[in-house]
């Protein structure tokens, strides 16, 4: 008998279930997906004494307002968001980066994401999932993963089919600090641009637009001068390449992407930087800084040192 | 074979086989991705086909650039015979609320709607790469008067079955989508199948696709 779960009082804006994502599937037209702010999903996890690639509800701005039936269970909640947990009638402050317990009846309500996007929430226990080329992460566009390829909505049931009964409460001592410099490489189509369109992709400010999503960040500034072709043939993405169309205003993919794209490449976010990219809220500012490869691969080198720190403090 | 390799981004090499498009270009971008696909590179993670460039994404953690490209120089390419080709022919109803740009290519290619759905039906199609959204097909290639570019304003919503013309290529719309391609039909088959997770893609790199015509009520009691 499985009587444990979370009964969805609001599901907030864009609530998905997601883990580290799925690979060697570009070929068909299938993204890597996963947890954006990867660092976030793997403290999350282990701040409920997960292995690292375990699901948890991914949330962007408003995160859902869950009320669990059950038994007692920890929960953890990372980012930079605002929450409360309902106990009877007590309303306690939640406090990322910390596990909380929750009993029968229950509330938790993730009010926000502060001056971020995306916060992670993750369970002492493991949600009755169905799997997608083993992994739960929900891709939207192309109705791929858990909760058949879509959002979670309110009213709905999340079933947890297991959890674990040892409850140690941990919390880690970390501030989620928000960057505006991204460190970018320069793209397979860099010479497409005109001197002043270089300088400007390196020197101005862009401001992150509303239409952004887990597929694509869009920018907005001064328009970026193309002298060869608006249009190269279409070919591979990845994420963090950053493609300029005839408009001249970048677009950053992201873990949803297209896989395949025909607007020249005029950079690429370093994977040290991807975490701290995806968290730019919409109206918020971002610079680009050119790195080498040299640079960018020692860079990952120390983001990941950091991570793995991080994680065996927990 | 590959004319350059460079790196896209910290993670990924981007293998260049020159400007030009043709089955033969891409035939041998095809027989790379299948060759590194079966070496199980320890580290990739993706691998990327497209008309004329291949992508292979990895792990920092497990690779990096040059580690990996020197595994790419030196491999053996598996032989040509290697690769088999399917057929399919694919059913597709043209009628108006499905011909969304009908009009729009008379007009730009200066031909009657007959002459134009002639033309195309009688092709076979080669299918060069599948993505963008999960398991749709680029296929090539169009007759030289059937060549239009793509809509000045992309829609916002392309209907999921649609079939799409721009450039000397066609591709199939799995999901209802963005797009900004050249509507002619709409087919009632069902191109991409998640819950098939070993072969979820209808058609694959390598395939040949014909069209069929089928009427309107074809169209609607149409089971696979």
């Amino acid at each position: 008998m499985n009587k444990n779960y979370f009964e969805i009082l609001r599901a907030g804006i864009n609530s998905t279930f997601q883990d580290l994502g799925r690979n060697n599937l570009y070929h068909i037209g299938i993204p890597f997906s996963g947890a954006m702010d990867n660092r976030n999903y793997l403290l999350a996890n282990k701040l409920t004494g997960n292995d690292n690639n375990h699901p948890v509800i991914e949330f962007a701005y408003q995160g859902p307002h869950l009320k669990y039936q059950g038994k007692a269970i920890n929960i953890a909640i990372t980012g930079d968001v605002s929450f409360k947990i309902k106990k009877g009638n007590n309303l306690i402050d939640g406090e990322c980066y910390q596990s909380f317990i929750l009993e029968n009846n229950d509330e938790l309500d993730i009010i926000s994401t502060n001056k971020s996007v995306y916060g992670y929430l993750a369970i002492s226990g493991q949600f009755d999932l169905k799997l997608q080329w083993s992994s739960c992460s929900t891709n939207i566009k192309s109705k791929i993963g858990s909760n058949n390829g879509e959002k979670l909505s309110v009213n709905q049931k999340i079933i947890i089919k297991e959890i674990n009964q040892n409850l140690v409460n941990k919390k880690l001592n970390y501030i989620n600090t928000k960057i505006e410099n991204i460190r970018v490489m320069k793209g397979t189509n860099f010479d497409y641009f005109s001197e002043e369109g270089k300088k400007l992709f390196f020197g101005n400010k862009f401001k992150v637009s509303k239409l952004s999503d887990r597929m694509g960040m869009r920018l907005e500034g001064k328009k970026i001068e193309n002298i060869v072709d608006t249009n190269i043939r279409s070919e591979g993405l990845i994420k963090g390449v950053i493609q300029v169309p005839a408009d001249g205003n970048p677009i950053i993919m992201l873990s949803d992407h297209g896989t395949i794209g025909g607007y020249p490449k005029i950079g690429v976010v370093i994977s040290a930087d991807y975490d701290k990219l995806v968290q730019l809220t919409p109206g918020s500012s971002v610079k680009f800084q050119e790195v080498d490869l040299n640079s960018a691969e020692t860079l990952f080198k120390l983001y990941d040192l950091e991570t793995q720190n991080l994680i065996s403090q927990i | 074979m590959i004319k350059n390799i460079s790196n896209l981004g910290d993670a990924a090499l981007y293998c260049d086989f020159g400007k030009e498009i043709s089955k033969e270009i891409n035939t041998q971008v095809i027989r790379y991705f299948k060759t590194i696909q079966k070496k199980n590179i320890v580290g990739v993670n993706n691998l990327t086909p497209s008309y004329n460039k291949l992508i292979i994404s990895f792990d920092l953690k497990k690779i990096n650039f040059n580690k990996l490209k020197k595994i790419i120089d030196d491999i053996e390419i598996i032989k040509s015979d290697s690769i088999q080709n399917k057929k399919f022919e694919i059913p597709i109803c043209c009628e108006k609320e499905f011909s969304l740009d009908i009009k729009r290519l008379e007009e730009k290619l200066k031909m009657k709607e007959e002459k134009i759905y002639e033309s195309f039906f009688k092709k076979e199609f080669f299918c060069y790469m599948t993505g963008f959204i999960a398991g749709m097909p680029f296929l090539g290639d169009l007759d030289e008067n059937l060549r239009v570019k793509r809509l000045d304003t992309p829609r916002v919503k392309v209907p999921k079955g649609s079939i799409g013309l721009t450039e000397q290529f066609a591709n199939i719309y799995t999901f209802e989508s963005p797009g900004g391609w050249n509507i002619i039909g709409n087919t009632p088959l069902n191109i991409f199948d998640s819950s098939k997770e070993n072969e979820p893609n209808l058609i694959n790199p390598g395939d040949l696709v014909t069209f069929k015509r089928i009427t309107k009520e074809n169209y609607q009691n149409y089971h696979e």
